[in-house]
């Protein structure tokens, strides 16, 4: 077949990339070499727009094993303990196909996981959804919300942490990150990088289909209004099999078997071949009427740009394939060999031995295109908003509002929807700042938590990219937890605009700004660039995965209060910045302004210091100071018991909506017992952390002196009524 | 004790209860759903899970696999029995317990706390507990609505066959502690004999204070008892 200008472009490729390819491999490429170099050419795979950004990224630390490059990114903590861990994207087939796009997108990022050697232990997801009163939006989040746990609950791990929310500029094109953390013993990590000649390379899991052809191409472009027709290239996912091939693939792990092993995720058997061989600096020769297919007449174009799920490609050493095949018989998996190492460094295709394709593995890897786009840069927005021009509010009203808005209210409903209690670990749920998974058997935990600021990115990338790793960094100091490391899942539109490559740059820049800072490195991370319809662009959505270590499990926290009578501090400076609040956004709808400014040094100065208290035992409950700002945070810290508080009022601030509902950075609530109140003000004034009391913890009310007193069981019922009634 | 977990492909809650009951002292033995005979065992135990991903119906394939065949005959003459959740809705399919699982009321997988009234004590799996005792299990189930025929519902009450029944906190068993729409609140069954006990919650995951609470501990020391 003569290779059609309408050909090169319905797979994504630009006619200058097709040209590139003929002089790469010195002649035109036939179909099937075609899909491949489309396979690994988008932008999906190759990262061509965003690899100079990424890297300046810092990668390592003390406690990295492995950054970014592998499946996924594993940190040291301690006694030979690994934590491996990564999150990805699965937008585009989750708003084609909901249930389906988010149970594979888990299912992807499982395999990432323990194909490096780790049990997975503990799932989180961040998923973004249109307007609630969007048509498409409830059938869009009850799809997602039931692929994600279906996905989860079937193989058996616990999804103990994430983050939902709503805004109008996800309408048509949602986002669905999913997150896996694992636990490897630090001896018995695996690699994808293929060594040896003429070793042995076996197909395992489940067979091929013709689901999911070309998805990753899929996943590279903007949708239009043909979105629907792009059904199958959806992926479908069985987490049985995951299952199965998980446990087969832990048990084969047990000795020393493998030399290499990836999955094949994104572009299948074309990229997990072409990634070990083009790490290894080798050539793979795969014979693909050996490939175990589930329909009949597959072609070498559809094997090999399948994306059928829960399968794995294997490097095995010489003379092993028999104990390893009885491993997957046992557990009812395919188990074949399809082709071996070569000293050619290509990837050579077969059918019955005859060639039909042929082409470098470095023109597929490290000579891929590298775009430098074009970017602009975003001036940071001025105030234009005084709040004492606005119409009055009362602070009951606002904080009522807030509570039960679809952003801020309960997400139990979804939540309950997981099974978070499966391997029996988890020491601290979801709807807490962090979740806390203990390592089995040991008295040690890990904390996990996600999170995202769109709002504050699209407001000014830079800042909003440094807010999202701070406010990640937060959220495990106050369960008690040394932050280690980050993955991130950068989502953005179209790169070719040159706002939208700006506010990617800006955003790496600031993720890059303050994990240098907090020695907080990026040990993992995946880009989805071209989220958006017709040319709209959704606000850049970057997420941050992160994982702190608790060595003692009896030194964790939680954000409730615990007693009578003690009393609130706030750790952390309010200056009454509105601008970007969600006060501003659902009370006037008003959505412009700068983000909260970032102080790096007090971020880290605030956040090591309170770590400080947890560990000495000087605290009884702590909360983060994040969206909805300081009443929102006493609010939350009312949940599950039956104590308020009595909140004073400030001092230096005339304008309360700005005292109570500002989003002023680097802030911790912490709950002290009275005598204990020099001994902390001593470690406070001696590492200069400012700070101040907020109130007193009281029975049964929720209080600000003269101006609201609500039971905080009806604050719980505001919290709670916003789904039941969607 | 003597007790065989039977480990099915898709089992995911195998590890969660061999732990809790070597915890109290148990001799676990694991048992692979291809063997076709089964260690000497004074219990058996089918743990939780999706066994073969649960496909065709919860429980299905496994209620006609090699090792259920065994466990028919040994719970025939008598030998202690306990399902949880998938194990539960396994051994309505083998017939070893009478009615259905269907799904829940909301049609949601629902994995979350509940509260549950163990009603009858007197057996040998409950009798460590006080009568109408409330305990706070947890439940992570799609299927966990309990149906049966009016006539055997009668029976199971008469002939005091239901154990635990969902309640409130403070133990009023009514139509909103109900979380699945099981009939009569029901979250587990005996059979005829009483050594065959099916239950949706999960005693396993609470017999450790440090990641929830030890309401789940009576049921294997009464099992000892």
């Amino acid at each position: 077949m003569k290779i059609t200008n309408a050909i090169v472009e319905k797979h994504g490729l630009k006619p200058e990339e097709y040209s590139k390819i003929k002089e790469l491999i010195k002649r035109e490429p036939n179909l099937l070499e075609l899909g491949v170099f489309s396979a690994m050419w988008n932008e999906h795979c190759s990262y061509k727009s965003s690899k100079i950004h990424l890297k300046n990224l810092p990668s390592k630390g003390k406690y990295v094993i492995q950054g970014p490059g592998e499946n996924a990114g594993v940190i040291d903590i301690g006694d030979n303990d690994a934590i491996i861990f990564k999150m990805e994207s699965h937008n585009h087939p989750s708003y084609i196909e909901p249930y389906q796009g988010a149970a594979t997108g888990v299912g992807g990022i499982l395999r990432d996981v323990f194909t490096m050697g780790a049990r997975p232990i503990a799932l989180l997801n961040s998923i973004h959804f249109g307007s609630p009163n969007h048509p498409k939006t409830k059938s869009l989040l009850n799809g997602v919300v039931s692929g994600i746990g279906g996905y989860g609950n079937c193989i058996g791990i616990p999804t103990v942490a994430g983050e939902t929310k709503f805004n109008s500029t996800y309408n048509e094109n949602i986002l669905v990150n999913a997150m896996a953390v694992g636990h490897a013993n630090k001896d018995k990590i695996f690699y994808s990088k293929a060594k040896g000649l003429n070793k042995s390379v076996v197909y395992v899991g489940s067979k091929t289909g013709r689901d999911g052809i070309h998805g990753a191409s899929m996943a590279s472009a903007e949708f239009d209004e043909y979105s629907e027709d792009k059904k199958p290239t959806v992926q479908v996912g069985d987490p049985f099999t995951e299952k199965l091939l998980m446990e087969a693939c832990l048990e084969l792990m047990k000795d020393n078997s493998i030399i290499s092993i990836q999955d094949m995720g994104a572009a299948g058997l074309t990229s997990s071949s072409v990634e070990m061989a083009s790490k290894g600096d080798l050539g793979i020769e795969l014979h693909l009427e050996k490939v175990p297919c589930r329909e009949e007449n597959m072609t070498p174009y559809e094997i090999m740009l399948s994306e059928s799920q829960e399968r794995m490609l294997i490097v095995l050493e010489d003379e092993r394939e028999k104990e390893a095949k009885k491993i997957f018989k046992k557990w009812d998996l395919d188990f074949v060999v399809i082709g071996k190492t070569t000293n050619t460094n290509n990837l050579t295709l077969k059918l019955n031995n005859v060639i039909v394709g042929d082409i470098p593995v470095e023109s597929l890897a490290s000579k891929a295109p590298v775009y430098d786009r074009k970017w602009l840069k975003t001036k940071l927005p001025e105030k234009t908003i005084l709040v004492k021009d606005l119409k009055k509010i009362k602070l009951e009203d606002a904080l009522i509002k807030i509570i039960s808005s679809p952003n801020q209210s309960n997400k139990s409903w979804i939540t309950d929807q997981f099974d978070q209690m499966v391997m029996t670990d988890t020491l601290q749920k979801s709807g807490t700042d962090a979740a806390i998974i203990r390592i089995h058997k040991k008295e040690k935990a890990i904390a996990v938590s996600v999170d995202s600021s769109a709002n504050y990115c699209k407001a000014h990338p830079n800042t909003g990219g440094k807010q999202i790793v701070c406010e990640n960094w937060r959220n495990l100091i106050s369960v008690g937890a040394k932050p280690i490391a980050i993955t991130n899942c950068l989502n953005f539109g179209n790169p070719e605009n040159s706002k939208v490559m700006g506010e990617f740059a800006e955003c790496v820049l600031g993720i890059k700004e303050a994990c240098e800072f907090l020695d907080y490195p990026v040990v993992s991370g995946n880009v989805s660039l071209y989220n958006g319809t017709n040319k709209k662009n959704i606000h850049p959505t970057p997420v941050i995965g992160g994982v702190g270590l608790i060595t003692n499990i009896n030194n964790r926290i939680n954000q409730y209060f615990k007693k009578d009578k003690n009393i609130v501090l706030q750790i952390g400076k309010s200056f009454g910045q509105l601008s970007q609040s969600i006060f501003l956004e659902e009370i006037y709808s008003i959505t412009d302004g700068p983000p909260p400014e970032i102080n790096l040094s007090n971020e880290k100065n605030n956040g090591l210091t309170v770590l400080k208290l947890i560990n000495d035992k000087l605290v009884s409950s702590v909360h983060d100071i994040s969206s909805g700002g300081l009443l929102l945070a006493l609010t939350e810290m009312t949940f599950e018991s039956n104590l308020g508080i009595k909140i004073n009022k400030p001092k230096n601030f005339s304008n309360l909506m700005e005292y109570y509902f500002s989003e002023d950075q680097g802030r911790y609530l912490i709950e002290i017992e009275p005598n204990n109140l020099g001994k902390i003000n001593k470690i406070l004034a001696e590492n200069n952390v400012f700070n101040q009391i907020i109130g007193t913890i009281q029975k049964e009310y929720f209080e600000v002196i003269g101006e609201l007193k609500i039971k905080t069981n009806e604050l719980y019922k505001a919290n709670n009524t916003w789904y039941n009634n969607y | 004790m003597n007790s065989s977990i039977i480990v099915f492909p898709g089992s995911n809650c195998d590890r969660d209860i061999a732990i809790a009951m070597e915890k109290l002292n148990f001799q676990n033995k694991m048992v692979w759903h291809k063997d076709t005979s089964l260690p000497k065992s004074d219990l058996i135990v089918i743990p939780g899970g999706f066994s073969y991903g649960d496909y065709l119906r919860s429980g299905a394939i496994a209620g006609k696999s090699n090792i259920l065949n065994e466990v028919i005959k040994v719970a025939n003459d008598g030998c202690l029995v306990l399902g949880i959740c998938n194990g539960f809705q396994i051994l309505t399919e083998t017939g070893l317990l009478k009615g259905v699982l269907l799904r829940n009321k909301n049609l949601k997988f629902l994995g979350k706390d509940v509260h549950v009234k163990a009603v009858n004590t007197e057996n040998k799996f409950c009798n460590k507990y006080e009568k109408n005792q409330v305990l706070k299990l947890n439940i992570a189930h799609n299927e966990g609505n309990y149906y049966t025929s009016g006539e055997h519902l009668k029976e199971l009450e008469d002939k005091n066959l239901i154990p635990f029944k969902y309640c409130d906190e403070n133990g009023s068993i009514n139509e909103e502690s109900n979380p699945n729409g099981s009939m009569n609140n029901i979250a587990g069954i005996f059979n005829d004999k009483k050594n065959i006990l099916g239950l949706m919650p999960h005693p396993e995951r609470m017999v450790d204070q440090v990641i929830s609470n030890n309401d789940g501990i009576n049921l294997f020391t009464s099992l000892l008892n």
